[in-house]
C-alpha cells in the first residue's frame, strides 16, 4: 500500500514539475501573485541588473530618500552575456524588474516581450534627449523600451607625442589616415597607426554610423535589413584595403597583445568612444598624458559625422508587478540632476540626457592635459548619427565576427563578409516569420 | 513494511535521478520539437509564440555544414589527443611503476598537478604564451602557434597538458593491483623489464586502457573550453568551431533554444554511438567475450 502511495505521490511531483517546465506562461512568483494593496503596506522592492561601476553607490541616495521604493543592485558582468543572462531570465519567468539594456540589445528584448512599453511614464522626459538616442529606445515605433542611460559618440584617439616623433599631422579625413598609417609603417615597421578588430562588431557599427549607414528600418509592418548597403561596404573595404597591404594591423581590441602594444607605443590611435579613457587608464597606464582626442577623421573634408559605439539604456521588465516604481526610479537615475551628476562621477559614463552638460567639468584624470576633453566629445555627440538596430543583432555580430576572423585569415575582400552579415541576418529573420520588405 | 523497505532505500536516487537528469532531458527533447514563429515587425506581446515542429530542427542539424565541418575538426583534433595522451600517460604509469624509478612520489605528484589547474586558467596561462608579442616560446622557435594550421596542435597541447596526469594515475592504480609474483615468474623465465612491460603489463591493463579511452572520447567530443577560451585571442577558431561551442552560440548568442536543444541532443547521440562503438570492438580483448 504504502508503495503505492509513494508511487503516486512521485508521479504527482513528476507531472507537476514536467508541467511547470513544460508551459511556455511561467508559473508566477509569489511576488509577482501579489495585488496592488498588498505592495502598499510595505515598500516595493525592485532589482536592477547592471553593470555600471559604483551604481551600489548612487542606488542608496534614491534609497535614502525614498523609503517606499528600495532598489537592489546586481552587479552584472556586461556585454553580450549580460544580454543573454536577462533573456533567459525573463524566458524563465524570473527576470530582475529593472535591466541596463545597451541599445543593440533593446530590439531583442522587445522581440522578445521582455522589457515593458513605458510610452506613458515618460511623455514627461522625452525632450531631454536627442533626437537620435530617442529613436534609439522606441525603434522607430510607438512604443518607448527604456530610458536612455548613456551615449557613446566615437572620437579619434591619438598618441601626441608619438605623432610628433614621427612627424604626422592629425588625420582630417580618412584618405588622410590612411596616408598617415603608410607614412608610419615607413618610419617604424614595428608601429602601426591602428588595428582593424575583428571580434568587436559595435565598433564596426560605429564606422558604418559614421558613414551613413542604416542597417535595419522599420516601414509600415515589415523590416528592411541593408546591412550590405554602400556606405558599410565603402568603410569594410576602406579597411579591408589597409589591412592587405599591411598599412594597418589586424589584432583585436581589448587583448593582452593589444594592451601591450597600447602601453609601448606600438599603436598610435584607436577610433573609440567617449568611454575610452576607463579602457586607457587600466590598460596602458604608462601612456597617462600622452594621449589626446580628435574628432573622427571624415569622408568628406569639411563634414562632421560619427558614429556611436555602445550605450546603453535602462529598461524595465514586462515581467515586473511594479513597473510604476520602476519607471520612476530609471526616470530619476536618467533625468534628475543629482543623479546624473552621480553617474557622471561614480560611474564614469557620459550621461543620455541633454541636460548633463553641465555635470562634465573636469577631463578625466587619464587625459588631464586635454581640458577641453569634454567640450570635444560634446561637439562629437552632435554630429553622431545612428541607426535602428534589428531584431536578431545577435546573429549579426556573431557572424561580423567569423566572417572577418575568416576575411583576414584567407585575404579576401571585407565587402564578401559584409555580404555574409546581410545573408545571415535576412536568413535567421525569415526563419523566425518576420515580414521583411525586400 | 518489508516489502516497503527497498523502494524507501530507492527513493532518494530516483527523486534525484528523475529531477537532475530525467527530467532536464525530457525539457530538452521538449524544446528540440519546438520553434518560435513571430509574426509582421515582432515587436510587443503576442507577436511571438511558440510552435510543435517535430523533427524540423534535428533535420537542420544533420544537415548543418558547418556542425558536420566541427565534427572533422574535433575528430582531427580528438585523434591527437587520444593518442599523445594517453601513450604519455601509459608511458609515465609504466615507468613510476618499474622499481629502478628515483623520486616516484615526485615525479607522480609533478605529472598529476596540472590536472589539479582548472581548465580555463591552463587555457589562459597557454594562451599568453602562445601570443605572438608575448610569447617567450616564439623567441626560440619561430611558429605562431596560433596561426591556421598550428591552433589545433596548440589546443591539443593544453588538452594533453591538462589530461596526462588523471589517465597517468588511473593506469598507475591498475598497475599496482597487479600481483607482483607474475613480474618474478617472468623474469625467472628471462624476459627484461621491457618484455615484462609489453608482454605482462600492457595486456593486463587492457581494461584501464579501454576504460581511459572512453571516457577520454567523451571529453573530447564535448571540447568546449579550450577553444572558447582561446577564442577571443586570435581570428582561427569560429564560434563553431567545436559542435558544442555551437550549441553554446545558438542558446546564447544568437538566442535560438531549440536548435540548441536539437544539436546536443545529436552530440549526445554521437558520443553515445562512439563509445558503445568502440567498446563493442574492444569488447573481445578486453573481457574475453566470445
Amino acid at each position: 500500500m504504502r508503495a503505492n502511495r509513494l508511487g503516486a505521490a512521485l508521479a504527482v511531483a513528476l507531472t507537476a514539475t514536467l508541467a511547470s517546465c513544460g508551459s511556455s506562461e511561467p508559473a508566477q512568483s509569489p511576488e509577482a501573485a501579489q495585488s496592488p494593496t498588498a505592495a502598499a503596506q510595505g515598500p516595493v522592492k525592485l532589482t536592477f541588473w547592471t553593470w555600471a561601476p559604483n551604481m551600489d553607490k548612487i542606488v542608496d541616495v534614491w534609497n535614502k530618500a525614498h523609503p517606499d521604493i528600495q532598489v537592489t543592485v546586481s552587479k552584472q558582468a556586461g556585454g553580450d552575456d549580460a544580454a543573454a543572462k536577462y533573456l533567459t531570465a525573463s524566458k524563465a519567468g524570473n527576470p530582475p524588474d529593472l535591466v541596463q539594456a545597451e541599445y543593440q540589445h533593446l530590439p531583442s528584448f522587445v522581440a522578445a516581450d521582455a522589457v515593458a512599453d513605458l510610452k506613458a511614464e515618460t511623455a514627461s522626459i522625452k525632450g531631454e534627449f536627442s533626437e537620435g538616442l530617442w529613436g534609439l529606445v522606441t525603434l522607430g515605433t510607438e512604443g518607448v523600451y527604456g530610458i536612455p542611460q548613456d551615449s557613446g559618440p566615437m572620437m579619434l584617439y591619438y598618441r601626441k607625442d608619438l605623432f610628433d616623433k614621427y612627424g604626422i599631422a592629425v588625420p582630417k579625413t580618412w584618405q588622410e589616415y590612411a596616408d598617415a598609417a603608410r607614412t608610419v609603417r615607413k618610419k617604424d615597421s614595428k608601429v602601426y597607426l591602428g588595428t582593424f578588430s575583428s571580434k568587436d562588431p559595435g565598433a564596426f557599427a560605429g564606422l558604418a554610423q559614421q558613414a551613413g549607414a542604416q542597417w535595419w528600418s522599420i516601414s509600415g509592418e515589415s523590416w528592411k535589413v541593408n546591412i550590405a548597403d554602400e556606405p558599410t561596404k565603402k568603410v569594410a573595404d576602406y579597411w579591408g584595403g589597409l589591412v592587405k597591404e599591411g598599412a594597418i594591423d589586424d589584432m583585436p581590441f581589448f587583448t593582452p597583445e593589444w594592451n601591450k602594444a597600447l602601453n609601448d607605443g606600438k599603436l598610435l590611435s584607436w577610433p573609440s568612444a567617449v568611454w575610452a579613457p576607463g579602457v586607457l587608464a587600466t590598460n596602458a597606464p604608462k601612456a597617462k598624458d600622452k594621449w589626446a582626442i580628435a574628432p573622427m577623421p571624415q569622408w568628406n573634408a569639411g563634414e562632421n559625422f560619427t558614429g556611436f559605439w555602445g550605450g546603453s539604456s535602462v529598461a524595465v521588465s514586462s515581467k515586473t508587478p511594479n513597473k510604476a516604481a520602476a519607471a520612476q526610479f530609471a526616470t530619476w537615475l536618467n533625468t534628475d540632476p543629482a543623479a546624473v551628476d552621480l553617474l557622471v562621477k561614480e560611474a564614469a559614463i557620459y550621461p543620455a540626457t541633454t541636460k548633463a552638460q553641465s555635470a562634465l567639468g573636469e577631463a578625466p584624470e587619464y587625459f588631464s592635459n586635454q581640458p577641453d576633453f569634454w567640450q570635444q566629445a560634446s561637439a562629437a555627440s552632435a554630429g553622431a548619427r545612428g541607426f535602428t538596430f534589428g531584431p536578431n543583432v545577435g546573429v549579426t555580430y556573431n557572424t561580423f565576427k567569423d566572417a572577418f576572423d575568416k576575411a583576414l585569415q584567407n585575404k579576401t575582400p571585407f565587402s564578401d563578409a559584409i555580404q555574409s552579415m546581410q545573408d545571415a541576418t535576412v536568413a535567421d529573420m525569415r526563419k523566425s516569420g518576420f515580414t521583411i520588405a525586400s | 513494511m518489508k516489502r516497503s523497505a527497498p523502494y524507501l532505500f530507492l527513493t532518494p536516487a530516483i527523486v534525484l535521478f528523475t529531477l537532475f537528469l530525467a527530467v532536464p532531458i525530457g525539457y530538452t527533447v521538449y524544446l528540440a520539437m519546438r520553434r518560435t514563429k513571430v509574426s509582421g515587425l515582432g515587436l510587443g506581446k503576442g507577436a511571438r509564440r511558440e510552435v510543435f515542429v517535430g523533427f524540423d530542427n534535428f533535420a537542420a542539424a544533420l544537415s548543418d555544414a558547418e556542425l558536420w565541418n566541427g565534427w572533422l575538426r574535433v575528430l582531427g583534433y580528438g585523434a591527437l589527443v587520444l593518442v599523445v595522451m594517453l601513450g604519455l600517460a601509459l608511458l609515465f604509469a609504466l615507468l613510476l611503476d618499474s622499481a629502478r624509478v628515483r623520486l616516484a612520489k615526485f615525479s607522480r605528484i609533478a605529472i598529476f598537478l596540472p590536472y589539479a589547474v582548472p581548465g580555463v586558467a591552463a587555457t589562459l596561462m597557454w594562451g599568453f604564451l602562445y601570443l605572438p608579442s608575448l610569447s617567450p616560446i616564439k623567441d626560440v622557435l619561430e611558429v605562431n602557434f596560433l596561426g591556421a594550421t598550428a591552433v589545433t596542435y596548440s589546443m591539443a597541447n593544453v588538452a594533453v597538458w591538462g589530461g596526462v596526469g588523471f589517465n597517468m594515475l588511473v593506469l598507475y592504480t591498475a598497475l599496482r593491483a597487479i600481483p607482483r609474483d607474475l613480474y618474478e615468474a617472468a623474469r625467472l623465465d628471462g624476459a627484461s623489464e621491457v618484455q615484462i612491460a609489453l608482454r605482462v603489463k600492457i595486456p593486463i591493463l587492457t581494461p584501464a586502457i579501454i576504460l581511459t579511452t572512453v571516457f577520454s572520447i567523451i571529453a573530447t567530443v564535448q571540447v568546449f573550453t579550450e577553444p572558447s577560451t582561446l577564442r577571443p585571442l586570435t581570428n582561427t577558431i569560429s564560434s563553431t568551431w567545436s559542435p558544442l561551442m555551437k550549441v553554446y552560440r545558438d542558446a546564447f548568442v544568437t538566442g535560438d533554444l531549440y536548435s540548441a536543444a536539437a544539436t546536443s541532443i545529436v552530440i549526445a547521440a554521437i558520443s553515445l554511438v562512439l563509445s558503445f562503438g568502440f567498446l563493442r570492438v574492444v569488447r573481445n580483448r578486453a573481457f574475453g567475450e566470445g
